[in-house]
């Protein structure tokens, strides 16, 4: 039931943000909109939400705290594929790592952001939850340990995967 | 022209300039994984420039009175949003189904991955 209706508020916000025009929303929209909600809600509820870990607000401020040092990593890797893309000056490979996070929560947002971040594509994960990274640079260093650590690809990610998702 | 001409104006010149890159990067790059590097993520950073031009477009007329157009804005910010989730998840899809299908990384110094589906085909 709280599953339907947090589902059913969350299709309304979308729906009141898709039809605002400036003015204030008619009263035939709000219907509409509740009436397409509700059948939202009941379409959706067991695909939207698993859990409730998720509805702690504390991990939404974190979220949009992460996006600032997010986007600065996300611009820097984008100069250094430029880069690359004008130089052809490329060592790709893939990588094994360990992030060491718990949940698939957090696993799947630290692939998301690795595969966001230019010069990282997460390939694979495995049981034990490593990723497999292919990786456009892949740094000498790295390579000689094994299992391979995680910050030349992702810097603080982990970190921050751990207190949005986990 | 005003300030917000040229942010405008400047917003779109990086967007294109990302775009056109990855355009290139795609023909340049040997293999499908540099390629996903090239055609996705440069991709993904140029477009949210161009959104961010629209969007303060949308902004810009809406505060000079033409007021529908600040749904312009909203919209292509959920668009953008749509953009961020979905990219990923694509290049994700299409790295693992090559791996799967046997295409292997060209000029790679290392891949764990093979490994482990080599110990896999063991079992």
């Amino acid at each position: 039931m709280l599953a339907f209706i947090g589902t059913t508020i969350f299709c309304f916000i979308v729906w009141l943000t898709l039809t605002f025009n400036g003015h204030m929303w008619g009263t035939d929209e709000i219907i509409a909109g509740i009436f397409l909600s509700v059948v939202g809600g009941i379409a959706a509820r067991k695909v939207f939400v698993k859990d409730f870990k998720m509805a702690n607000p504390k991990r939404w401020l974190f979220f949009i705290a992460y996006l600032g040092p997010f986007f600065y990593q996300m611009a820097k890797a984008n100069f250094d594929v430029a880069y690359r893309v004008i130089t052809g000056k490329i060592n790709p490979g893939i990588v094994k790592m360990s992030p060491g996070l718990k949940s698939d929560t957090a696993l799947t947002f630290l692939a998301n952001s690795i595969t966001l971040t230019p010069g990282t594509l997460s390939v694979d994960t495995d049981d034990e939850k490593n990723l497999y990274v292919h990786w456009i640079n892949v740094d000498e260093e790295a390579l000689k340990k094994m299992p391979r650590p995680c910050e030349p690809v992702c810097s603080t990610f982990p970190k921050w995967a751990r207190r949005v998702a986990e | 022209m005003t300030y917000v001409e040229w942010l405008i104006y400047i917003f779109l010149g990086i967007g294109l300039f990302f775009n056109f890159l990855a355009s290139v990067g795609l023909m340049r790059f040997p293999d499908v994984y540099t390629r996903l590097h090239a055609g996705t993520k440069c991709t993904t950073f140029g477009s949210i420039f161009l959104s961010l031009a629209v969007i303060i477009y949308g902004i810009w007329k809406y505060h000079e009175g033409d007021t529908p157009l600040i749904s312009l804005s909203i919209h292509t910010f959920i668009a953008l949003v749509a953009i961020m989730l979905t990219n990923p998840t694509g290049a994700h899809a299409i790295a693992r189904a090559a791996h799967r299908s046997g295409v292997k990384p060209a000029m790679a110094v290392v891949d764990d991955l093979e490994e482990k589906e080599e110990e896999n085909d063991d079992d």
